[in-house]
């Protein structure tokens, strides 16, 4: 017992850290990113290349001076940011980090829970994490606030229906809703036994759910609530000092982890091709396992920087229109399709 | 430990649905409506029923709930702003919601011999409950849907504005 609570623990912990790490890594590689792509520098002046630049950022988030506007509800101000922080953190639990490790005749699995309702959970994590941003923009007392607040909620609503229909379309497929049994039925592949990605059966469903991660993370060109020419800051406006550092890292945080889900549903998470042909023993596949999720989920960090960069964003009605009208009958589409093949294929 | 657990849920529960009654400020009533959701979903958790747990939490919690603080916010209500009741109206309300009280405990009270037709250990799991409900009870679960979608085609019509579309009047302008 002791010992199970003890490598829960450090996996956490581990877990924890490596999210905040690669979350505030992530603020340098989006200030990097935008300056290579609109030919500037970007940052180079704390420590070799700027890599200290997110200490920096911290550091001054921290020092600078907090302000709580008189007019704002002050309980609810202070448990906005909070609320953001805690959900964006909670649903990096469920994810599968890695196969298992067998150490002393002990198999320990790079996972901290294996929910069977997995990605149910998730999605739960996700509808939560509105409140964060709706009652930070309430309690400023702000009508720009308010507003922001309220595009984010109608915004995050609209596209959740979506993203859910295009993983029930997944679900019908793997027959389980838990992402290990998900990353496992896609063990193999190229050179092994042709066990492809889900990528490869549900392109449409890929494409529907990385749109709704965009709009669920309040990316450009989903960035309404924060629109800057018409809501000065948003649901931020009246926040200053770490509670805007958390609004702004709790974004990050869900860029890292709807990054994480994506390549876990539709990339074959901790498996990379000729896994099982090369003749290397458990641990070292676990090893190369994470490493190889850790690289998918880079690329996938780089590509919604990618996008934030090049494509503008849109007008609200616009928004409103492409999750209504055009992902939600496509999802439904997408079921139906998977539903009759599945059909045909006699499974 | 389970029923350390129960008790505490149900203290979380009773005590936030309360808060729910008596706050003054209706933004403050929808959170400790979502905190009674909370709870209850740990209730769930607690019967083996993780599936309703979920979905309890992201349909009530998240999307249902959201929609409420959206109107309220919207709103804005203010105790000022707000109409009040007449004692008469106030005593009449809290008769007939005691009234339910009674009704809803007298039915309760006779069902703990009622033997539930499933009492399968883990009827929560989904795979059990999605076999129950597409042999068992195939009937209410396909009326059940006949009604959502009667409701929705209802939202929809009420939505819809009988003034000419939007981008009409835009090109006009």
């Amino acid at each position: 017992m002791i010992s199970f609570l003890l490598y829960k623990g450090i996996l956490s912990g581990a877990i924890l850290a490596l999210t905040l790490l690669v979350a505030a890594y992530s603020t340098y590689a989006e200030r990097k990113i935008a300056a290579f792509l609109q030919d500037r520098i970007g940052p180079d002046r704390a420590g070799p290349f700027g890599i200290l630049q997110p200490l920096a950022d911290g550091l001054k988030f921290i020092m600078k001076e907090e302000i709580i506007p008189n007019v704002s509800n002050k309980l609810l101000f202070v448990l906005g940011p909070c609320i953001a922080m805690l959900t964006a953190l909670m649903a990096g639990v469920i994810i599968p980090w890695g196969g298992t490790l067998i150490m002393d005749g002990v198999e320990y699995s790079l996972q901290i829970a294996d929910l069977n309702i997995g990605i149910l959970y998730v999605f739960g994590v996700v509808s939560i994490g509105v409140y964060g941003i709706m009652i930070g923009g309430w309690a400023s007392n702000n009508k720009f606030s308010l507003l922001g607040a309220i595009r984010a909620s109608a915004q995050m609503i609209s596209y959740e229906i979506a993203m859910g229909l295009s993983i029930i379309a997944l679900i019908i497929m793997t027959g389980t809703l838990s992402l290990r049994e998900i990353t496992l039925l896609q063990t193999g592949g190229v050179g092994g036994d042709w066990n492809m990605w889900n990528v490869v059966y549900q392109p449409l469903g890929f494409i529907i759910f990385l749109i709704c991660a965009f709009a669920e993370c309040n990316r450009t060109p989903f960035d309404l609530p924060e629109c800057e020419t018409e809501l000065v800051g948003g649901y931020h406006t009246e926040y200053s000092s770490m509670k805007l550092g958390f609004y702004l890292f709790a974004e990050y945080i869900n860029m890292f982890v709807s990054s994480a889900v994506i390549s876990t549903l539709y990339f074959g998470g901790y498996n990379f091709p000729f896994m099982n042909n090369l003749g290397l023993d458990h641990n070292t596949i676990t090893i190369l396992g994470t490493v190889a999720f850790f690289l998918k989920i880079t690329f996938f960090i780089f590509f919604f920087m990618w996008i934030r960069w090049t494509v503008p964003r849109f007008r609200y009605d616009q928004l409103m229109n492409l999750g209504w009208k055009m992902l939600i009958p496509l999802a439904v589409v997408n079921i139906f399709l998977t539903g009759l093949v599945l059909i045909f294929m006699n499974r | 430990m389970t029923i350390n657990l129960f008790y505490f849920l149900s203290f979380v529960a009773v005590f936030s649905a309360l808060l729910v009654v008596f706050s003054k400020n209706p933004v403050y009533s929808v959170l400790y409506l979502i905190i009674t959701f909370f709870a209850i979903a740990g209730h769930y958790v607690l019967l083996n029923a993780e599936f309703l747990a979920a979905v309890h939490v992201i349909v009530y919690a998240g999307a249902i709930m959201v929609l409420f603080l959206y109107v309220i916010m919207m709103l804005n209500l203010n105790t000022e702003t707000e109409p009040h009741k007449s004692n008469l109206l106030k005593f009449a309300a809290a008769i007939c919601a005691g009234l339910l009280m009674i009704v809803l405990v007298g039915s309760l009270k006779g069902s703990e011999l009622l033997q539930s037709p499933v009492m399968v250990h883990d009827v929560g799991l989904v795979k059990n409950l999605g076999k129950v409900l597409f042999t068992d009870f195939l009937l209410p679960f396909e009326i059940a849907s006949v009604l959502l979608l009667a409701a929705m085609v209802g939202a929809v019509m009420l939505g819809k504005s009988e003034k000419p579309p939007a981008n009409e009047t835009k090109t006009s302008k």
